[in-house]
């Protein structure tokens, strides 16, 4: 009995989490149809935000940038994170265990401190701000998540498979594409897709590393909240939450994420 | 084919060595089983054959050519896993055909090696399934027919069968030795099981702590062991230790222990367990052996039993035909008796 009331508080439990998280994101994803530009009740449906945005050169710009730069930073970062792994796995070296350890930090270093110092590093060795220092940036963030999503999809590897495959005369570099990387696939693609979620979410390193006239989604949307509040934003946060949502559900289906089903 | 000798060699891993001068002979054709138990380092000789350990001293040749410097994706060997290592992404055919693929042998060939390969494991009808759809047995077949699709020099089999139950044991052991002698490829094993390598092996190779203690006919190392280990470690031996040391050794021990005539000194005496017959009354014949002993232990297997005895300051254990052993309670004395030629001389060192 007290276990089924248990098992009955959970589910309350686990649905005012829910609640907690989606609560303020659905409020704007709603508002974002509702006509009054003040958030005014009663909800009366369109779609002139999205109209409005749809003529707004400077956010599609600012989109369109995002994505771009979000690609590129995904092909770096999944491409040396995934080789990476695949060294990390293969070979015993000096510095490895240490080498591992140190992919750690950056995900814990608060962004904030973490673009300050590229910032300052950009800027020493002269290469400022900018798109390319802003790509730099990204991939730094991004190749910790795609070595520690590849390197669990490894750990699953039976290693005597790629002793099979070189005793039947397949040179290292056949093992590699024929034998391991099928078998890591799901992993890189996890890896990649995290890669752009780094990316394309990203602000704080973004705000710190990109041009005035050349910023990313999240900075304009930032910038143009501070001059004035328009539920264009509305319109494209929605739009941006559910691509990112769609995108970090696949990353999920293919990584195990959240446990097996 | 080919015959394989590795000579001398000796493996290091930092300051551990994990073979030291280890010599055996591997006749063209022929099956063996390299013998140890764990700790004794034979995969790490049978790896180094492979070709994934570079030797650090000593030569190994398979046919004439010596292969020292050769990787193993070079050295044309057909290796099989003790977790068969089948690639899960591919089906049965592509799993056999991948050394192929690898060589480009040509489509049509290519389809027709597999078939072949996959007839002679009696798995011919699987070639579209995936390696999770098939039995333990089945895909041990698909690795067997894998590892000498490419027709390598020699056959490596990592302790093959231990993965599998016992009845399905045997059944591959017999097809393991139909099919090597179908094709005659020489065919090195590695296994902990001492009665799979004397069922199988034409040379038994018995290795220690990276050593080579002992090779030859599966027969003559059984009834021939040099030395304790040996003796205990393939099949099981009473050990009568200290006894004639030393010494000449017609007769150790007045009206005890005969040695066969002509044995020169030894270092401890050993009696298998079938070799011992069980009496209620002191036998009496000429050129035996015999123990008065107190039977402490029977235990009924079906149609064998097996009982310990203690006398003469040893502990002996007796395997024989149920009906054989008379029946004594426990605590009576009995007399335990062997031919001369039936007690194993260990060498003196």
């Amino acid at each position: 009995m007290s276990g089924l009331l248990l098992a009955r508080l959970g589910k309350i439990w686990l649905f005012c989490i829910l609640v907690f998280l989606y609560a303020p994101i659905l409020v704007m994803a709603f508002m974002s149809f509702n006509a009054s530009q003040y958030y005014q009740l009663p909800f009366e449906f369109s779609l002139k935000w999205y109209e409005k945005l749809a003529g707004n050169a400077e956010i599609l710009d600012a989109a369109t940038r995002s994505i771009l730069i979000a690609l590129v930073t995904t092909v770096i970062a999944t491409v040396l994170g995934t080789a990476a792994s695949v060294a990390l796995f293969r070979f015993e070296f000096r510095g490895k265990r240490f080498l591992q350890v140190m992919l750690f930090p950056p995900i814990a270093i608060p962004w904030l401190i973490t673009g300050t110092a590229m910032l300052i590093f950009f800027y020493g060795i002269g290469l400022g701000r900018g798109t390319p220092s802003v790509i730099i940036g990204h991939v730094a963030l991004a190749i910790p998540y795609v070595i520690v999503v590849v390197s669990a999809r490894l750990a699953t590897f039976d290693h005597t498979l790629e002793e099979a495959a070189r005793s039947m005369g397949a040179s290292g570099w056949t093992v590699t594409r024929r034998v391991t990387m099928p078998w890591i696939a799901p992993g890189i693609i996890a890896g990649a897709l995290f890669a752009f979620a780094v990316s394309f979410d990203q602000f704080v390193v973004s705000y710190f590393l990109s041009e005035p006239g050349d910023s990313t989604l999240p900075v304009l949307i930032y910038t143009s909240i501070r001059k004035g509040f328009t539920p264009e934003i509305n319109a494209i946060s929605t739009i941006i939450i559910t691509v990112s949502m769609v995108v970090m559900l696949i990353a999920a289906r293919f990584s195990n994420f959240g446990g097996e089903r | 084919m080919a015959e394989v000798s590795v000579h001398n060699v000796t493996k290091r891993f930092g300051k551990f060595t994990a073979l030291s001068d280890v010599s055996m002979e591997f006749p063209d054709g022929g099956f063996f089983a390299l013998l140890g138990p764990s700790g004794s380092c034979k995969t790490t000789l049978l790896r180094t054959i492979a070709g994934f350990l570079f030797t650090d001293g000593g030569t190994i040749r398979i046919g004439q050519q010596v292969v020292d410097d050769i990787p193993v994706e070079k050295r044309e060997i057909g290796l099989m896993f003790q977790n068969y290592a089948l690639f899960p992404n591919m089906t049965v055919a592509d799993n056999v055909g991948f050394g192929l693929r690898v060589r480009k042998v040509g489509a049509s060939e290519e389809r027709r090696r597999i078939g072949e390969a996959l007839d002679l494991v009696q798995l011919g009808h699987l070639g579209d399934r995936k390696p999770h759809q098939l039995s333990g047995g089945q895909r041990q077949r698909v690795a067997l027919a894998r590892a000498i699709v490419t027709r390598p020099r020699v056959l490596l089999l990592d302790e093959p069968l231990s993965a599998l139950d016992k009845s399905l044991r045997v059944d591959m052991q017999i097809e393991l030795k139909r099919i090597q002698r179908e094709i005659g490829i020489t065919t090195i094993f590695v296994t902990h099981d001492q009665e799979e390598a004397l069922t199988l092996s034409d040379k038994i190779g018995i290795l220690r702590e990276g050593r080579m203690i002992q090779s030859g006919p599966p027969r003559d190392v059984y009834n021939n062991p040099v030395d304790v280990f040996t003796a205990e470690f393939l099949g099981d031996a009473n050990i009568i230790a200290g006894r004639g040391q030393g010494q000449r050794l017609e007769r150790p021990q007045a009206g005890g222990i005969l040695v066969p005539p002509g044995s020169d000194t030894a270092s401890a005496l050993a009696v298998r367990p079938e070799s011992i017959s069980i009496s209620t009354f002191e036998p009496i014949q000429d050129g035996i052996s015999k123990v008065n002993a107190t039977l402490v232990q029977r235990m009924f297997a079906g149609a064998m039993s097996t009982c310990i005895a203690e006398g003469d300051g040893n502990t002996y254990k007796v395997i024989g035909r149920d009906l054989d052993i008379p029946e004594v309670a426990l605590g009576q004395k009995v007399w335990l008796s062997w031919k001369a030629v039936h007690t194993i001389v260990i060498p003196g060192q």
